[in-house]
């Protein structure tokens, strides 16, 4: 089944915020943000701005009636700066005029004074300074420090991941709406409703049952709208309340791009031993996490970095810390994959420094240290792994050691080209880290002419959580999915949601609406076999007809649900899904944190031009594990753009921030993401099939995050190129792999 | 007043001829389908296809919106998604993107849907890379392009069964665009054929060629700036040979030079110079002369043209004068031109069996990028000896650079490996490249020399490439 948005995608119909007919009267916000990264606001003067044609008001912190602050997870983020500045692109001001012109020409006249500060950029200097969002978190396993001394061969390093801007095509934004009462409506941009719900309550100081958020679907989000269109929210929202007038605003790239956070770069110190036979016996990580002015999400992010740590790999003894470093860039936030991607990268560049000092291949490290079922993770969950039955089958089916060889042939052959090869298997854990936040409820409705609308928390943003949660009520009341709907996602008919996140999305809400079907269901047989006289255990409603002892009656679905109308029988069920058997002790580090792992193993290869210092990816080849996909259509796009976006990150995408705390590659015309010409050749995926009972909906496991790591192989691929090139380049692992680095790796002494 | 076509509709409109289109589009006319990703071309989520009589044919190319003022649109055919709907199915194109579920979040399908559309309608030959070249501007964060790919060889296939029919036809007969599409062509003659003028402003004047660097750069400054549109002059467009030497009107777009025999003629490799040019949308509405006057220190163009010594025409409309193309640049953005002098006219000399060029670029991402450095050689041979050079580069100083030490150098001399890392010797004392967003000042100067050995191992493939990679 393809998405259930094709039609209206295709045509130019789909509603995204920008598209919402705005209603008479609607005002249009602009923000004034800071050019200075960190200092001490001396003056702030918008009265140039006041006096600007069609201008409405200037709001600064001071018109806020509620609280100015929007930190989640630590109250730590003023919406309008309040004496300081802490980051460039810290919105000060917020103009709101008749236009978006007039509002964005009036941005311009406002004047601020602002004594500038010391301004850290690097997360390693900000935990010199000791400035830490939250107090370090620990995992430990085995004995560390015991077992060096029984390892045959130590290695120690230095990997740096730097950001990634999310580059979601609609911009963030916000559209709000004053209803009777002071209350307002939100048309949000946004991952998480309620996330918006709350900020915009706190800033506006009315109950959250006064603010409906209203979530159609999103033109991307990939982690960079869970928290972070809150701001716009709430901005919007202020302006509202005061003036009692809907107001819009539709960021423009370039405001975007400066004045949100990005995925996290980290800076790490590691240490590996391994014993003769190549079994890793120790590892010691240090991840610096440089999570930027404010806390946003990065203490969760921290955390996942850790339970990643290790990859897909056992290790008996494990010390891993992270420290979470305050810095004066824009707060970064979450960004598919969330903390993990970043643990995972130092696990291969440990892998990648022993197989060169070894002289042996990285995929024998590799292979040999794969989890088996059973084995423990450093913060204790044992695992249901499918990490050598991945391997192995991607072995199989695209003979590992061939590849290799076409590689080394290729090489011994030509001189300005050089290929690089390299594995990547991935192992990703299933489940908010925050164990609380496994839950969702979904409100089902069916209607007395037999159509069925569906509501949930999860949030549409291409991942095709929508077209899952319509084929979950499809498939459970067994009728024509043109006969449900599922309906935008709004906190008046569904409260207190998690974000669409954490690749868990269609688990939970799938869930949820699986329970609140079922129980339609269970009533509508009940009412069948009242009204037919025959036991309800003997009856199945079955392709919108009722079945008796499997055999189709001449009874429908329609006929069904008329009866249970007249009988005052609801039609409706509201249900609750929290996953069971996970559960941990932050105090201890060890816990069952994850429903389940997803694993995978991808090759990828890659070809130099080691004149120019250009490369192209050949292939990337994988096997993945998807348990049993409900829509392999789906899921196959998550795989293929997760790798792309993967791959964008390892090698195209540069975040450069200055000295100052500038964003440097500010606009898509200095920040690169893949273009259809820079993704690999090809991209085979082969489906792991396995029954095994999971807790994923219909047993078809989350496929979000994961696959955006196999990226990671490119970067090492490439890495090969150059040592194929020049085997005594000197490589630094930081990523990503630009041009620049490329050739500058080549041709290094 | 400004007449144009969109969709089936006339519009008629007294708005600034400033004004962009993508504006009018989505805030006067209500057609939302076109949608805003980067406001700089960047990302193709804008493109609409313009339809325009081009010498008695009506020929369609695909254009972002973001970047083309809406006096641009002047006499034209404009189509949005809404206007190659059907009622009720999907058309073809559509259908093949359903299929292969080439859309996610959907915000940017549209602008592939219309890039796909212009492929359809351009008449080109219906092959999978013309396809794929088609939506080489297009951006798309989610799907990792793969099944975009996958719908693009299903629509190359689809038109691969036009034989002669002209791609308005085609399309419209076998229901690939709605039928109106047949009737645009006169619609668009009588358009033509009536008394249609622009509001002419008085001084000061903007000139504008495509605005495809103007309007990234004074987004809000250029809508009610005082316009004058280069490219809705007649006489300022074609491409002419006259025995060796080529003229090249201000008003010849990219894609036009691209697809001219006489350039296509001397420059065998031309096509593949042109794929590291921004996008199709981009170059089917950026200017040659454009690319000269923004100045831009890495201008692709600029540097192809300063190796072939190109000469202009400048004229403030009574006045002409001449000037090199090298000797055009003062400073950073600063030109040898009056602020009432526009490009008229460019001409250079065609290259003959005795001339050598080459043209390289890297940049971070291959295509759709501006180049960390990019470089150009025009070199005139006789018997092995070196008569004339020219070589050029881009991103090595605060100017489009003429490398005039290292083309001095290079005079009199015979090939050999020890001359290419002689010459990048002499290049890299005549240099001064800065470190910024685009690369470090060591790298640009390592690219510079790799890309000077480029210019020699594809123009010489006798020399030795494994020894030029060791210098």
């Amino acid at each position: 089944m393809q998405n259930i948005d094709s039609n209206t995608h295709l045509r130019g119909e789909s509603i995204y915020l920008d598209d919402i007919n705005v209603q008479h009267g609607t005002l249009y916000a602009a923000c004034f943000d800071s050019a200075i990264a960190h200092g001490k606001i001396l003056s702030l003067d918008v009265s140039g701005a006041l006096q600007m044609h069609g201008v409405v008001h200037v709001f600064t912190h001071e018109d806020i009636v509620g609280q100015n602050q929007i930190g989640g997870i630590v109250p730590d983020e003023p919406l309008l700066a309040d004496g300081h500045v802490h980051f460039c692109g810290m919105p000060i001001a917020l103009v709101v005029a008749e236009t978006d012109e007039a509002a964005r020409a009036a941005v311009k006249k406002i004047k601020v004074e602002i004594e500038p500060l010391e301004v850290i950029t690097d997360p390693r200097v900000a935990f010199a300074k000791g400035d830490l969002i939250v107090p370090p978190r620990k995992f430990n396993m085995g004995d560390v420090d015991g077992a060096w001394s029984t390892c045959e061969h130590i290695f120690e390093g230095v990997v740096d991941t730097n950001g990634q801007e999310h580059l979601y095509i609609e911009t963030q934004g916000a559209y709000t709406v004053p209803a009777e009462n002071g209350s307002i409506k939100v048309y949000s941009s946004t991952q998480g409703p309620t996330a918006v719900q709350r900020a915009v309550s706190k800033v506006t100081g009315l109950p959250m049952h006064q603010i409906e958020v209203d979530v159609t679907r999103l033109g991307g989000g990939f982690g960079g709208k869970e928290d972070q269109a809150n701001t716009w929210a709430a901005l919007c929202a202020m302006a509202t309340q005061k003036l009692k007038r809907p107001v819009k605003y539709s960021l423009h790239r370039m405001e975007d791009m400066r004045m949100t956070g990005k995925r996290h770069p980290y800076s790490t110190d590691f240490k590996i031993g391994l014993d003769k036979d190549l079994n890793m016996i120790a590892y010691e990580a240090s991840f610096y996490q440089n999570a930027g002015a404010a806390a946003d999400l990065s203490p969760a992010i921290l955390e996942r970095t850790l339970f990643h740590c290790t990859n897909s790999y056992y290790v008996p003894n494990v010390r891993a810390t992270a420290y979470s470093c305050r810095t004066h860039l824009p707060p970064n936030t979450a960004f598919r994959g969330f903390g993990g991607p970043q643990g995972m990268f130092v696990m291969e560049a440990a892998i990648t420094k022993a197989a060169e000092a070894l002289n042996v291949d990285a995929s024998v490290i590799q292979q040999r240290n794969l989890l088996v079922t059973n084995d423990e993770l450093p913060y204790g969950q044992k695992v249901v792994s499918e990490a050598n039955e991945c391997w192995n089958k991607a072995d199989e089916l695209y003979n590992i050691e061939q590849v290799k060889k076409q590689v080394t042939d290729f090489n011994a052959t030509n001189k300005q080209y050089k290929k690089g090869v390299a594995l990547m298997p991935i192992c990703f854990g299933i489940s908010f880290t925050n164990t609380m936040m496994n839950n969702a409820r979904s409100l089902v409705h069916v209607y007395s002419d037999g159509s069925v609308v569906v509501s949930t928390g999860a949030v549409e943003m291409g991942q095709g959580v929508n077209t899952k949660i319509l084929q979950v009520a499809a498939k459970t009341f067994s009728i024509d999915p043109a006969k449900v709907k599922v309906n935008s996602t709004n906190t008046y008919r569904i409260a207190n949601t998690s974000p669409s996140a954490a690749s868990a999305t269609a688990d939970l809400n799938g869930k949820a609406t699986l329970i609140a079907c079922n129980a339609i269901l269970e009533r509508l047989k009940q009412v069948a076999s009242n009204e037919l006289t025959i036991s309800v255990d003997r009856i199945e409603l079955k392709d919108e007809f009722v079945f008796v002892d499997a055999q189709k009656t001449e009874t429908t679905w329609l006929q069904v649900i008329a009866w249970a109308f007249m009988k005052r029988v609801s039609l409706s069920e509201h249900a609750h899904y929290a996953t069971p058997e996970i559960h941990y002790d932050k105090t201890k580090e060890k816990g069952h944190p994850f429903a389940y792992h997803v694993y995978g193993t991808a090759i990828i290869t890659t070809t130099v031009d080691c004149l120019r210092g250009t490369y192209e990816i050949d292939s990337v080849k994988v096997v993945h594990d998807f348990g049993s996909s409900m829509n392999k259509a789906i899921d196959l796009g998550q795989i293929e753009g997760g790798i792309v976006q993967g791959i964008g990150w390892m090698t195209l995408e540069e975040i450069i921030y200055d000295k100052e705390g500038k964003l440097r590659s500010n606009a898509l015309s200095t920040y690169k993401v893949p273009d259809i010409y820079s993704v690999p050749k090809e991209i085979t995926i082969e489906f792991l099939d396995t029954d095994k009972d999971n807790l994923a909906i219909f047993k078809s496991k989350a496929v979000g995050e994961p696959p955006l790591m196999y990226g990671i192989g490119a970067y090492f691929a490439l890495h090969n190129a150059i040592k194929a090139f020049n085997p005594n380049a000197k490589l630094a692992f930081d990523a990503p792999m630009t041009a620049e680095k490329l050739l500058m790796g080549l041709y290094s002494k | 007043m400004i007449r144009f076509i969109l969709n089936q509709k006339i519009i008629e409109t007294a708005k600034p001829a400033g004004m962009l289109l993508l504006d009018f589009i989505r805030y006067h006319e209500h057609l939302t389908g076109t949608k805003i990703g980067c406001r700089e071309g960047d990302c193709g989520a804008c493109t609409v296809l313009v339809g325009e009589m081009v010498s008695g044919e009506l020929r369609y190319r695909s254009a972002t919106s973001c970047l083309t003022p809406i006096g641009n649109a002047n006499g034209k055919h404009i189509v949005t998604v809404e206007g190659i709907n059907f009622q009720d199915e999907l058309n073809p194109v559509q259908q093949a993107m359903k299929e292969e579920s080439a859309t996610q979040c959907g915000f940017c399908t549209p602008g592939f849907v219309m890039s796909l559309a212009g492929f359809c309608l351009n008449g080109k030959e219906p092959t999978y890379e013309n396809a794929i070249a088609s939506i080489d501007g297009n951006i798309c964060r989610c799907t990792g392009y793969k099944s975009i790919e996958r719908a693009a060889a299903k629509v190359a296939a689809i038109m691969q069964q036009r034989i002669e029919e002209e791609p308005t036809v085609f399309v419209s007969k076998q229901k690939i665009l709605p039928e109106y599409f047949t009737g645009i062509k006169e619609k668009l003659i009588e358009l033509l054929n009536q008394e249609s003028r622009i509001r002419q402003h008085l001084t000061p004047v903007r000139f504008v060629g495509g605005g495809t660097d103007l309007y990234v750069q004074k987004h809000e400054e250029m809508v009610y700036a005082a316009v004058d549109l280069l490219i809705q002059k007649n006489e300022l467009n074609g491409i002419f040979q006259e025995g060796t030497k080529c003229t090249i009107g201000s008003a010849v777009t990219v894609t036009d030079l691209a697809e001219s025999t006489i350039m296509q003629k001397h420059f065998p490799d031309l096509k593949k110079y042109i794929k590291l040019v921004s996008s199709t949308p981009i170059r089917n509405i950026a200017t040659i002369a454009g690319n000269f006057v923004n100045a831009s220190p890495i201008g692709d163009f600029t540097i192809f043209f300063l190796a072939l010594d190109a000469q202009l025409v400048l004229s403030d409309g009574t006045n002409k004068r001449e000037i090199a193309l090298r000797q055009f640049y003062k400073g950073y953005k600063q030109l040898d031109k009056q602020p009432m002098e526009f490009i008229e006219q460019i001409s250079f000399e065609l290259p003959t069996t005795k001339t050598r060029f080459n043209f390289e670029k890297v940049c971070k991402r291959t295509h759709l990028d501006i180049a960390s450095v990019n470089t150009a050689i025009n070199l005139n041979i006789v018997d092995g000896i070196i008569m004339d050079a020219g070589v050029s580069a881009g991103g090595v100083g605060p100017v489009p650079t003429y490398l005039q030490k290292a083309s001095a150098f290079l005079k009199g001399k015979t090939i050999s490996e020890a001359l290419v890392q002689e010459t990048i010797e002499v290049a890299q004392t005549e240099v001064s490249p800065i470190s910024d967003a685009r690369g470090t000042e060591a790298y640009k100067r390592l690219l510079l020399g790799q890309l000077i050995k480029a210019h020699f191992t594809k123009l010489f493939p006798e020399l030795k490439v494994e020894q030029l990679l060791a210098q």
